[in-house]
């Protein structure tokens, strides 16, 4: 197979155990910064204590709906968004917070959206599962399983036309891999050779239900369905996030060079349930094995242990950084709750572009039937 | 004035606009090396080549939704639908994704997208090919969708539908495909949301879209000649935005009004218009607003039964004897 395992690395179904000082020593990650080392630390402790805030909101009732949290996936956002140039996009689940905040989205944006407050990214129009800033190459955000995965081909679609050497990274969850639009879109992402990378961020359930309850795949895993497309694929150590970065930027290169696809699959967990409202969170699972990815696979743990046992910072000079990120979640937080709900005007906004732009409007004829 | 089919008035549009805007593609099952299922795009391929006209494979959920997605970094697709039935594979993709997107980025992301194909029955083509979901799409906040009669309405609307930064679903017709009509040579736009009176009449309003627009024609031909009766008929020609002043003008002047539509009854588009007709011109109305639409069953294949069940001249003139 020509296209297929380009970048020859795991096909193994999981991963080992992370070793992060043996992964930073790869190409990728060879000459990294101290500053971006430590960026890194702060980006995932900022996206952790953003999501420990926002669940004590919504416990606090000030959050309507649903509360996805990216707590134990934060290694994934930081890591594919370390990667992304100018013409490199991201388009998302409704697991949305963490990677709006390592595109660089505030956490005041985000904390008012959660709020439905006017200060928030959407004006209060999205909630929890709709953050957007196409300003930062970010495309949400998007409600239904696997539905945001033909728009990701076809942002990756139109920087092709428009002959701009970029990608389209479009993650999804384990769950996603079964529904139509995202075989559809692979099949499109093949076929078009399409620079799109598909990242399946698997945690092993799709809500409730476990990978093997829910998804048929060879020996070789879910990645592996991609060999049906002749699509480029491989496993990648979501504990690692130098993994992560070596695994997304060689597909990342192939996109640029190549302008073909690919489908890798990173191996996270959500300690949380799969949103808030998850009532049997703990039921579906045991508890030893929630505990067991606290102690020995968490992302952010493993990354603090490294970089301490590196020397790059102090064990106080981490604290710092952990309690800056909670006073910014806190503030955030405040900002939330003392902004204002947008004005009743707004419902009827940002319905149609015309209505926007009354002044360039070309049709008439009435568009609302409030009456 | 040439006389040309509704097809060419459609090719005739996407030849002006993929001219005039290098960002417009057109994409669809068999729009480019087959020259089109309805040959409404044929030799566009050869014309425009690869880049601007594609063939995409049977996978409307995923082709619709890359248009979408495409359609954020200003790409403008036209995309072709077979058929308009076959849009319920693709509804999470027309529905949640082109009609929310712009909404719940707080209008940060613009979708210029065009969706468009036949949604007609009366071909023998059974329940599946049948559908006009004209309705569904009009319920939908963030959606434009026109129904062309003609071959002038139809290419004048195509290019305006283009042009939008909304997006606009077009619904063609196979029938209405090879009828003939005066198109000027010269360009022009005609802007959605505009109702076009296809004929002035004094003594009743027929409110239709679409092939109904035909039959009402049709209809109030015959009801002049044999009936002296004077019917106007007024073509929406968009659903949504939507004209209320042409029609309610039209009523104040006849004080009658009979709604026509191949839609089904239940919730279709004349429903929202007779509430409309109620609640603005109430006091004009001499008899109670009357409607004639498609039976109300799936679409029957058994060709004089499927006649029977979609509007036609002679039931739309019976009606309009039993309204005066």
């Amino acid at each position: 197979m020509s296209t297929a395992n380009a970048s020859k690395r795991h096909t193994d179904i999981k991963p080992k155990k992370a070793d992060l000082a043996k992964e930073n020593k790869l190409a990728i990650n060879k000459s990294l910064s101290k500053d971006e080392l430590i960026g890194y630390y702060r980006d995932m402790i900022r996206i952790r204590r953003f999501e420990e805030r926002s669940l004590r909101v919504y416990q606090q009732g000030k959050i309507a709906g649903f509360l996805h949290l990216y707590i134990g996936q934060e290694s994934i956002a930081v890591g594919c968004a370390s990667l992304m140039g100018e013409h490199d996009h991201l388009i998302t689940t409704y697991r949305c917070h963490g990677h709006a905040l390592a595109v660089g989205m505030t956490m005041n944006e985000l904390a008012a959206e959660l709020q439905g407050k006017a200060t928030g990214c959407s004006k209060g129009k999205g909630g929890s599962m709709h953050f957007f800033d196409p300003s930062k190459n970010f495309w949400g955000g998007h409600g239904i399983v696997g539905g945001q995965t033909p728009l990701g081909a076809g942002i990756a679609y139109g920087l092709k036309y428009k002959d701009l050497k970029g990608c389209c990274m479009c993650f999804l969850g384990d769950g996603a891999i079964n529904q139509g639009a995202f075989h559809e879109s692979l099949n499109l992402a093949a076929l078009w050779d399409l620079p799109v990378i598909f990242i399946i961020e698997n945690n092993g359930y799709s809500m409730g239900t476990s990978q093997e309850r829910s998804s048929a795949h060879p020996k070789e895993g879910l990645a592996a369905r991609a060999e049906g497309y002749a699509m480029n694929w491989a496993h990648v150590n979501g504990e690692s996030i130098f993994d992560i970065r070596e695994a997304v930027g060689d597909a990342i290169k192939l996109a640029h060079e190549e302008s073909k696809p690919s489908l890798l699959e990173i191996h996270t967990y959500r300690y949380q349930g799969h949103s808030v409202a998850d009532a049997n969170a703990k039921k579906y699972r045991t508890k030893e094995e929630i505990d067991d990815y606290r102690k020995n696979h968490d992302p952010l743990n493993l990354y603090k242990e490294y970089i301490l046992s590196k020397k790059l910072l102090t064990e106080e000079e981490a604290k710092e950084i952990d309690k800056a990120a909670k006073e910014e979640a806190d503030n955030a937080a405040k900002f939330a709750e003392e902004s204002p709900y947008p004005p009743v005007e707004d419902i009827t906004a940002d319905v149609y572009w015309e209505t926007d732009n009354p002044d360039q409007r070309t049709s008439e004829g009435r568009m609302f039937f409030n009456d | 004035m040439p006389k040309i089919t509704y097809r060419q008035a459609l090719k005739d549009a996407f030849i002006e606009e993929l001219n005039r805007d290098e960002n417009v593609v057109i994409i669809g099952e068999e729009v480019a090396q087959y020259n089109g299922a309805y040959k409404v795009t044929e030799g566009l391929y050869e014309m425009f080549g690869p880049k601007r006209i594609v063939d995409a494979p049977i996978s409307e959920a995923g082709f619709i939704g890359m248009g979408v997605g495409a359609a954020g970094l200003g790409v403008r697709p036209v995309m072709e639908l077979m058929f308009w039935s076959f849009s319920y594979v693709a509804w999470d993709q027309m529905m949640n994704n082109a009609a929310t997107v712009r909404y719940m980025s707080g209008g940060l992301i613009e979708v210029p997208i065009v969706i468009r194909g036949p949604a007609n029955g009366g071909t023998g083509v059974g329940a599946t090919h049948s559908h006009t979901p004209e309705n569904f799409i009009a319920n939908t906040p963030g959606l434009k969708v026109v129904c062309p009669a003609t071959a002038y309405d139809a290419k004048g609307l195509m290019k305006a539908a283009i042009r939008d930064n909304d997006p606009v679903y077009v619904m063609e017709s196979t029938i209405l495909y090879g009828y003939e009509d005066e198109v000027p040579e010269e360009e022009y736009v005609i802007p959605l949301g505009k109702a076009d009176v296809k004929r002035q009449g004094s003594d009743l309003t027929i409110v239709a879209h679409g092939m109904s627009v035909i039959q009402s024609l049709e209809a109030a031909k015959e009801l002049e000649e044999k009936h002296d009766i004077d019917v106007e008929v007024v073509d929406l020609r968009s659903i949504r935005p939507l004209d209320e002043e042409t029609v309610i003008e039209s009523v104040k002047k006849t004080n009658r009004a009979l709604l026509v539509e191949e839609n089904k009854p239940f919730c279709g588009v004349g429903s929202q218009i007779a509430y409309m007709i109620q609640r603005k011109a109430f006091d004009y109305l001499d008899a109670p607003v009357e409607r004639i639409s498609a039976i109300d069953a799936p679409a029957i294949y058994s060709p004089p039964l499927e006649a029977v069940q979609l509007p036609k001249a002679d039931v739309i003139v019976k009606k309009v004897l039993e309204m005066l």
